[in-house]
């Protein structure tokens, strides 16, 4: 009897998610299927003509393959940015967990104003330009880093604490030096937040927008998300090749979703509880 | 130093550090040394910190990236006066306070309906947390198409039933609310997956006894489950808001501010100016959403937690 209520819930509930959640996904799809004429009546109906695969490609060779360029600079800024992360907040997280200090207290309190504080566009482009990194891919890899700094090190830090101290006490007694037992002993022991980082802050620095936007204008450099806002308004007449270009970029998102379901969702839980 | 010397006496194993005087000063500093704070440092102090310090001086100037000419409130006067501006600082609160709103009371609905003994619980959580990794830019845009007043499915749907649907992101009034909603789509999944693990770490026990003393469920959720998921509750509030306060993908993909300027909030207003070359304006927006942000996170921040030991 409770298993029939949990069983009618569970079908009303799926009914629902299919309505709110699958339909737009859905929709994204069939769009990006039909020919010109019918995408354009923006209706939900399955393709009179089926031309997905003709379309992705129209996408992706539009503009001299714009999307290409597009999804190569993402790739680029994702995995350099991610690396970047991924050793730096581990290198500051180990030293902040693992040495008590004065300047603890400092960078607890950097680290929340990182975490809360909107970044000021204007004075950061100034100080690009200062340095000559303004419009170049380093300049934004760099801003990626300095934003996801802050949420990393928290990561690394809760991590930090349950890897006991013995393990690095063994080695400094070994005579290793402070890099060797980082990157021999500590950095192996953290491969399962490492791993959390990594395809957290993937999707994170994938999906932006607005960095790219402000700090690295110019057609030839935009990312995959870029070229989906500058398709608006080039592509309002073609809407089966703005949703075979939402498609697109949506495709790397639901590849890291299926492998990593759980891996996600337990590292947002728990990092955002963290922060 | 005297006391640094006397925890690395321990004279044998003094030898074995190589004798440097520095290394056996102080064995633990020397293993766990400062530098490797450097390069976090360095970036987070060129890229974040400097700007947002430099903020201040910029947004009281008249500014072209190169010269800056000092003209005092001007700027923030501006952006309490003009119409325009004053609307993105009522949308930003509007926008703000609704998102979290509602991402906490259907977050929190989700998390108790799959935290219950339902069918395809992995399922549903899976559908309803995706969302949240898919780009802005693109849920913003397919809700643009379908939010469209002839064309659109919502309306289109909603005229089955006998609506008469609303013109979404066309009408001035309505703009900012139907973008909140998209919002609240695109982001009640990660709601819901925090308050799943509040509501997993409450013990069972609680439950069981409450039922042994014939409570309700609803009973059961009132007095049990909402003060325990409490610094869920915060976590959630507080992320909400943040973004909130902040946005300006979404906005930007939709309506870019409009119609004319109804849906501009301080993030597309700091960019519009930026666009426009006024860069002392635009800092000066920067400004009052550092201010706005911290005014509204610190006190709650604080408010929670104060409770949270209670």
């Amino acid at each position: 009897m409770k298993n029939t209520r949990g069983i009618v819930i569970g079908l009303i509930a799926i009914a629902f998610t299919a309505v709110f959640f699958l339909v737009p996904f859905a929709f994204i799809f069939i769009i990006a299927s039909k020919d010109v004429a019918s995408a354009n009546l923006l209706e939900f109906s399955w393709p009179e003509q089926f031309q997905l695969f003709e379309n992705l490609k129209q996408a992706l060779q539009a503009r001299d393959y714009l999307l290409v360029i597009a999804f190569i600079n993402s790739f680029i800024l994702t995995i350099a940015s991610v690396t970047g992360l991924v050793i730096f907040s581990a290198l500051a997280a180990y030293i902040w967990q693992r040495r008590p200090s004065r300047l603890n207290p400092v960078i607890s309190i950097l680290v929340l104003a990182g975490l809360i504080v909107p970044p000021a566009v204007v004075p950061t482009i100034w100080v690009l330009q200062k340095i000559g990194l303004f419009k170049t891919m380093p300049g934004l890899i760099l801003i990626e880093i300095a934003f996801g700094i802050p949420f990393c090190i928290l990561l690394f830090r809760a991590f930090m604490s349950t890897v006991p101290r013995e393990l690095d006490e063994a080695a400094i007694v070994d005579g290793a030096g402070p890099l060797q037992v980082f990157f021999r002993v500590i950095f192996p022991v953290l491969r399962s937040v490492i791993m959390t980082v990594i395809i957290l802050q993937s999707v994170f620095v994938y999906n932006d927008f607005a960095n790219p936007l402000y700090f690295l204008p110019g057609t030839q450099n935009a990312t995959v998300q870029l070229t989906l806002f500058n398709y608006k308004s080039q592509f309002t007449t073609q809407y089966n090749l703005l949703f075979a270009n939402i498609l697109l970029v949506v495709i790397p998102a639901l590849v890291m979703f299926i492998f990593f379901n759980r891996k996600i969702v337990e590292g947002m839980a728990a990092g955002s509880v963290k922060g | 130093m005297a006391s640094t010397l006397g925890t690395a006496q321990a004279p044998p194993v003094a030898p074995v550090t190589r004798g440097e005087t520095g290394r056996a000063r102080g064995r633990r500093g020397g293993s766990y040394p400062y530098w490797f704070y450097l390069p976090a440092a360095v970036i987070f102090t060129v890229f974040f910190l400097i700007p947002t310090i430099a903020s201040f001086y910029f947004s009281f100037t008249r500014w072209d990236l190169f010269t800056s000419t000092w003209i005092g409130l001007d700027n923030y006067k501006t952006f309490f006066e003009e119409q325009a501006l004053v609307i993105g600082l009522r949308n930003t609160l509007i926008y703000a306070t609704m998102t979290a709103g509602l991402k906490v009371v259907i977050g929190l609905l989700l998390a108790v309906l799959l935290t219950s003994k339902i069918i395809a619980r992995g399922y549903l959580r899976s559908v309803i947390f995706f969302p949240v990794l898919v780009s802005t830019i693109g849920v913003g845009l397919t809700f643009t198409a379908l939010m469209n007043p002839e064309l659109g499915l919502i309306n289109k749907a909603l005229a089955v039933i006998g609506i008469t649907g609303p013109d979404w992101l066309v009408d001035p009034q309505l703009a900012i609310f139907s973008i909140a909603l998209v919002d609240v789509w695109a982001g009640v999944g990660l709601a819901t997956v925090i308050f799943i693990a509040g509501i997993v770490s409450i013990p069972s026990d609680y439950y069981e006894a409450a039922q042994v003393d014939g409570a309700s469920r609803f009973y059961s959720f009132l007095h049990i489950t909402l003060p325990l998921a409490r610094p869920a509750v915060a976590t959630v509030v507080t992320l909400a808001l943040i973004g909130g306060l902040r946005s300006f993908d979404l906005i930007w993909a939709m309506t870019g501010g409009g119609p004319g300027f109804a849906s501009d909030t301080i993030g597309s207003v700091i960019y519009k100016q930026y666009q426009a070359g006024f860069y002392g304006l635009s800092t000066a927006g920067s400004v009052v959403l550092f201010l706005l942000v911290s005014a509204i996170i610190v006190p709650l921040t604080w408010w929670l937690n104060r409770h949270e030991v209670d």
